[in-house]
């Protein structure tokens, strides 16, 4: 097919840019389909050479939960608000195994990817959200797990279900946001290489995952919701498994979780114009 | 409405460089020192160090380029190319100026950027050539073209970790050769490769630029590139533009740089053409014509001395001390040796000079350059010079014709005598 001049070019104007740097949303949508093929890059190269392939999407939160309900449930008799300890902690492990994830690939991708800053131009914000959209998959895959877990213990979920979209895509945006902070940060200080997994497991066990938000005394149970995964696993519950819906936590951490893409989005935006100089 | 396809303007690049800790003098300055360097290193990564030297890798640079040039961008390591492609193709933003560039962009700085070893080849052409911008459906309208030029068909479902290097590096190069940008920034990409895949990129690229108004920036050491793809060419020196203009008169300011006086002698101590990190050995060089005087114009034939004096700071054994003739288009025409010489040098120790003596070959007319260098049979070079001196050769009728000698003719003069034998008479 040949390709028709365009009568008027684009232009682009380059030039010292100071401060914070608005986002191109049309650059984005333009190359959306970058976006895509990147995404697919990370999808089909997760499991390539490893000899059980997707079986670790299912394997990993299944042996996590098996280890939690043997040492939280059995052992330390943690209360689960009236629900079978395997399912309760799967539910929380659910956001959580995406979140961590997507956090520490999207933290590690710009350093992981140092030629895509340093050699082309693409817009760079689509190599962190690709890592978290990487881990879509194997959170389809754990959903799945999930649904046949639910069949098991003779759960059938109620009208609480429909907010689980909802609560899906403040997942995504609380990954995101985080893990755009990071990926800038990681660019320029590689000891976030060592910080992350042991920030993920702090921020683990303030989330409730092996306990229910309920243990936590009600006034804190507020502040505790600044974390946006309090309101995300406590949903989870509430939308899966018909566990009272905490409405105030989840409230706040939705504006977390927003407040953390947002800021995450401008702080990349404002540090990606050193990427090059200093990858 | 204006027409250049880039117009550059005073565009400069400012790097901070770290420099090294002094030394401590004490254990206790060592310790306070140790300490807070946390503290100093946050500050350098920052950029907000006081201790950091400013760089300006480019520094003032200003051109256009009109749609459908193909420019040349040539000079040393250092002299400010590849950040001058990292700006214009967006990688880097500039520390001062502006540049504008009219239509669709891709750059190729590197070859296979965003390959992934593990994916396979057709999948690699996918990806790679969304990367360098092209949306999905005119990739699926050139794979097969891009299969093609690449001869990877068999390979299609390898993955590529598996590919040769040369089968990766002309995937990667087939990939970028078939999008079809306004505007196609090329770095050195063809310096890997072999010499039959480098002519046809250089076919394909000649192609590129031939098939409408398509402007193409290209940065390359090969000067036979530059002069057969470029109608146009950029000197950079050091961070600023020295020259513009035709490939041909470029290249020589290149190779030859005007501060080379075809004097017929150099002092080295200062020299630009020094090689990174070298302490200076090579002092001065002398060309002594055949009267024993210093020339710097010299006739096919002449009995020429190459004079160099050196100041060597320990003893040599076999030293190793070489001249290379280049032409103005940097072709190496010949080459002198100590350790090639029936009479090896043995030993050279402290200030001393060495001569080389030889008879002018009959080389074409115009300039040409020495490149020195000093080394052992087995270490490294202690010294090395590129362009470290120039002289002329003069056209004198050594031929015996008044008939002109172009360059295309050959690089050597070679008188002949020519005879009419007649038909061959039957015996």
């Amino acid at each position: 097919m040949p390709s028709s001049p365009s009568p008027a070019y684009s232009e682009t104007i380059i030039q010292p840019r100071t401060g914070w740097i608005a986002i191109n949303w049309r650059e984005l949508w333009d190359s959306r389909e970058l976006l895509a093929f990147l995404v697919w890059r990370d999808i089909s190269v997760r499991y390539k050479q490893t000899v059980l392939g997707v079986a670790w999407a299912v394997l990993q939160p299944v042996l996590t939960m098996a280890v939690f309900t043997v040492i939280f449930g059995m052992l330390a008799k943690m209360p689960s608000q009236g629900v079978p300890y395997p399912i309760f902690v799967y539910a929380g492990l659910l956001p959580w195994t995406f979140l961590s994830t997507a956090v520490s690939n999207a933290s590690q991708s710009l350093v992981n990817q140092q030629a895509l800053l340093t050699k082309i131009y693409l817009p760079r914000l689509f190599v962190p959200a690709s890592s978290v959209g990487g881990g879509i998959i194997d959170f389809a895959i754990s959903f799945l797990v999930f649904a046949v877990l639910m069949a098991w213990y003779g759960f059938a979920p109620g009208w609480g279900i429909l907010a689980l979209p909802g609560l899906v895509l403040l997942t995504f945006v609380a990954s995101l946001g985080v893990g755009l902070i990071l990926a800038a940060l990681t660019v320029t200080y590689r000891d976030f290489r060592y910080v992350i997994p042991f920030m993920l497991q702090v921020w683990m066990y303030l989330s409730p995952i092996i306990y229910p938000v309920t243990l936590v005394p009600p006034g804190w149970q507020l502040v505790l919701a600044l974390n946006p995964m309090v309101g995300v696993i406590d949903g989870f519950r509430s939308a899966l498994l018909g566990v009272p819906w905490n409405i105030p936590a989840l409230v706040i951490s939705t504006v977390a979780a927003l407040a953390s893409l947002l800021f995450g989005l401008f702080y990349f935006r404002k540090t990606e114009r050193r990427f090059a100089d200093v990858a | 409405m204006a027409s250049n396809s880039i117009k550059v303007e005073g565009v400069g690049k400012l790097y901070q460089l770290a420099h090294q800790s002094t030394l401590h003098t004490s254990f206790r300055e060592a310790l306070t020192s140790a300490a807070l360097a946390p503290l100093r290193r946050f500050r350098q990564l920052r950029g907000t160090d006081a201790s950091m030297e400013d760089f300006w890798a480019l520094r003032d640079v200003s051109f256009t380029v009109e749609p459908g040039e193909v420019v040349g961008i040539v000079g040393g390591n250092g002299a400010g190319k590849s950040t001058l492609l990292k700006i214009l193709s967006r990688i880097t933003e500039p520390t001062e100026g502006r540049a504008v560039l009219r239509g669709r962009i891709a750059s190729l700085l590197e070859v296979g950027t965003g390959f992934h070893p593990e994916l396979s080849g057709r999948e690699n052409i996918f990806l790679n050539g969304a990367i360098l911008g092209m949306k999905r459906r005119e990739i699926v309208a050139k794979f097969d073209a891009i299969v093609a030029f690449a001869e990877v068909e068999k390979f299609l479902d390898t993955p590529v970790k598996r590919y040769s290097s040369g089968m990766y590096v002309r995937l990667a190069f087939a990939v970028a050769a078939h999008l079809e940008p306004e505007i196609l920034i090329v770095d050195e990409v063809l310096a890997v490769g072999d010499a039959e895949f480098q002519k046809r990129c250089l076919g394909k690229m000649k192609e590129i630029s031939e098939g409408g108004a398509r402007t193409v920036l290209f940065v390359s050491h090969n000067m036979a590139a530059v002069s057969a793809l470029c109608s146009r060419a950029l000197l950079l020196s050091h961070g600023s533009l020295k020259a513009d203009g035709s490939p041909a008169s470029v290249i020589q300011d290149y190779l030859i740089p005007a501060a080379v006086e075809v004097g017929g002698g150099a002092d080295l101590l200062v020299a630009e053409g020094r090689a990174r990190g070298m302490t200076p050995v090579f002092k001065a060089l002398r060309i002594l014509g055949p009267s024993g005087a210093q020339a710097g114009a010299l006739l096919p034939g002449d009995q020429v001395s190459i004079e160099l004096s050196l100041a060597l700071p320990r003893p040599l054994r076999a030293p190793r001390v070489g001249v290379g003739v280049n032409n103005a288009r940097g072709d190496r025409i010949f080459a002198l040796a100590t350790y090639l010489s029936p009479q090896p040098v043995a030993r050279l120790a402290g200030d001393t000079s060495i001569q080389a003596s030889f008879r002018l070959p009959p080389l074409y007319p115009g300039r040409y350059s020495l490149d020195i260098s000093l080394s052992t049979e087995e270490g490294p070079f202690l010294d090395e010079v590129a362009s470290a001196a120039a002289f002329e050769v003069l056209q004198d009728g050594y031929l015996g014709s008044t008939q002109p000698y172009f360059p295309e003719m050959g690089m050597v003069l070679v008188p002949s005598t020519w005879k009419v034998c007649g038909a061959a008479e039957a015996a």
